[in-house]
């Protein structure tokens, strides 16, 4: 199974290193949940990982080969990346959304082929989309545009998915259900990321944790391994303690740390 | 999943409503078809439309086969020399700008690009007038439509840069600096024009030309014209799925296997031919590249696959019959093509903008 592997990159923006230097690494077809408090670089890692942005320094794997030494279509084809950013000025049909999503696999000129439509009534499919085909995307709500952009990153059959803050903008109910769709992604063996800063909610979906705080690795690993009261103070600058809910999952109660 | 209870059925705009392209087509060839008939047919001179035919016959068809046709010298002077190559070049501005406004529209992300908006059309003003005022285009008459064509891609070049940052471009920015680049580009263009003012003969022919228009057209100008828009037109239809990508976002482009710089070097290229062909004919002609394909992006959706050659053949039409519009309107004089143009699209325009900043776009 493939693998994508940060090698102690780093990023620089205006002579500032903003990341790393990290080296750290997805694959294996489980829900890794990327989190940290805003600006500690989980989009950072996320575009790094995508093959979006080159470190500054140190490489970025897919397999045996850096990422930036592949053609950027074979990039497109093994790993989707759904971005925050989600307002579409215009009104393309979910349809028509969703058949742009085989650019890697039809260039610029080859027309729709069977597989072509067959992985968007998958995509679809999965993601529930189904009845809204013929909607135009700018007519959506946050939950179904939100659906809508992953089912997009499904079609082009990736092995890879990464998504930046996919519940920022989505109520509790909509939040939930997006991360239960990723974490039914990966048990069908696909390796989803997810960026975010609700590590409350994900971390009942995501295998792993990787935790970053000001650009760099805290920790990473199982949820009992990462989150501890402790870290969460020392990163959230919250105090926090652990509760159990009825059906058995643990849940951190915040509080404003007090002041001095 | 209650996802269907939520959708809301005001906004509810289905693919259903758009119509189907062989309507469409059924629609627009006739259209054409009469616009170009009426703009040869219609003047101060009314002519037939069996006339009209019968000179086109007679001048494209072998003359064994026209012996027969008995057409007078005036009427083959005013269909042949006068109004066809006028007609012509009103068709191929028209649809050179509204190609160029769909591409300006994709890559700056925004329905309200257009060449007169963001720079490029008064770009290809000055690179026209420049042209003039060196006696370029006396030598060679390649020369104007080339100039056109680098003072458009100058000036596209200096607006994206000026308003876009990290691959997004907000509408205000968008329209200030393609304003202010527009204001400082025609204030040299002005500049080389009263330089210049003493060569009566120069400055008269470089001022009709700036105000847009398309009087005294010959066959010159259609071969300046229509070999650049159909390169362009063709050039845009092999990059339609960049567009279509390249309108959710650059780094969404990216994502899925777009070579975004590559594609926009190109984009802007293509839009720079464009408008250059367009401009360096016919002057600076505004809202033609807004109007058109805001008109075909409502009846046929915004994939360019589909809207590029409508908004094309669309913008062609549209251009004929405005020019037809201020020829015959004031009877004898003739309005400036720019007003008929600017009053259909003014409106929009303004209503566009504030619908844009209510936060709904088409």
């Amino acid at each position: 199974m493939s693998v994508i592997e940060a090698r102690q990159a780093a990023v620089k923006r205006g002579g500032r290193t903003i990341f790393g230097p990290a080296s750290i690494a997805i694959g294996a077809g489980e829900m890794t949940a990327l989190i940290g408090p805003n600006g500690s670089g989980k989009s950072t890692l996320l575009r790094l990982f995508a093959g979006l942005w080159r470190p500054d320094s140190g490489d970025v794997f897919l397999d045996d080969r850096t990422i930036h030494s592949r053609p950027r279509k074979e990039i497109a084809r093994r790993i989707s990346f759904v971005p925050q950013e989600t307002q579409i000025d215009f009104s393309f049909t979910v349809a028509e959304i969703l058949a742009m999503g085989r650019y890697a696999h039809r260039g610029r000129l080859k027309p729709q082929s069977q597989a072509d439509r067959a992985a968007a009534l998958t995509a679809a499919a999965d993601c529930d989309i189904t009845y809204l085909m013929d909607r135009a995307v700018n007519s959506l709500s946050g939950g179904e545009r939100q659906r809508v952009l992953i089912a997009r990153s499904l079609v082009v059959e990736p092995e890879f998915i990464l998504l930046d803050e996919p519940t920022a903008n989505l109520d509790i109910q909509h939040a939930l259900d997006i991360l239960a769709l990723c974490q039914a992604l990966s048990r069908k063996g696909k390796t989803v990321v997810v960026a975010t800063h609700d590590f409350n909610l994900v971390t009942r979906f995501a295998a792993r944790l990787i935790l970053l705080e000001a650009g760099t690795l805290v920790a990473q690993g199982s949820r009992e391994e990462v989150l501890h009261p402790e870290t969460i103070q020392e990163v959230f600058h919250v105090d926090a303690e652990l509760a159990s809910t009825k059906a058995g999952d643990s849940v951190y109660v915040f509080h404003q740390r007090a002041a001095g | 999943m209650s996802a269907a209870a939520q959708s809301n059925p005001v906004t509810n705009v289905s693919s259903r409503s758009r119509l189907r392209l062989p309507i469409f087509y059924g629609f627009l060839v006739p259209i054409i078809f009469l616009s170009l008939l009426a703009g040869v047919g219609i003047g101060s001179t009314h002519i037939s439309w069996i006339t009209i035919l019968q000179v086109v016959e007679f001048k494209i068809l072998p003359h064994a086969w026209t012996a027969s046709l008995h057409i007078t010298q005036a009427d083959a002077v005013i269909v042949w020399l006068i109004r066809v190559p006028r007609v012509i070049v009103a068709f191929f501005v028209g649809a050179g700008l509204a190609a160029a406004g769909v591409l300006l529209q994709a890559l700056f992300r925004n329905p309200l690009a257009e060449p007169g908006l963001v720079g490029a059309g008064e770009g290809a003003v000055l690179g026209g007038v420049i042209s003039f005022v060196t006696g370029w285009s006396a030598t060679s008459v390649l020369s104007l439509p080339l100039m056109a064509m680098a003072g458009a891609l100058l000036a596209l070049f200096v607006v994206y840069v000026m308003s876009t940052r990290g691959g997004v471009t907000p509408v205000a920015t968008l329209l200030l600096a393609g304003v202010a680049t527009s204001a400082l580009l025609s204030a040299v263009a002005s500049l080389l024009l009263s330089v210049n003012i003493v060569n009566w003969q120069i400055a008269q022919e470089i001022v009709f030309w700036m105000m847009g228009g398309l009087d005294a057209r010959t066959w010159t100008h259609v071969w300046l014209c229509a070999p650049f828009v159909v390169l362009g037109v063709a050039a845009c239809l092999i990059q339609t799925r960049d567009l279509d990508l390249l309108q959710l976002g650059e780094e969404t482009a990216a994502s899925f296997g777009v070579d975004v710089e590559s594609s926009k070097r190109m984009l802007t290229l293509t839009a720079a031919i464009l408008t250059g062909a367009a401009v360096a004919v016919a002057g600076l002609i505004g809202f033609v590249g807004l109007v058109v394909p805001h008109a075909v992006r409502l009846v046929l959706g915004p994939s360019n696959r589909v809207l590029l050659p409508a908004s094309a053949l669309t913008g062609g039409a549209f251009l004929v019959l405005c020019d037809l519009l201020a020829r015959t309107i004031h009877p004898p004089t003739e309005i400036r093509l720019g007003i008929v143009t600017a009053l259909c699209g003014g409106p929009l325009f303004i209503y566009l903008l504030l619908r844009q900043y209510r936060g709904v776009a088409n």
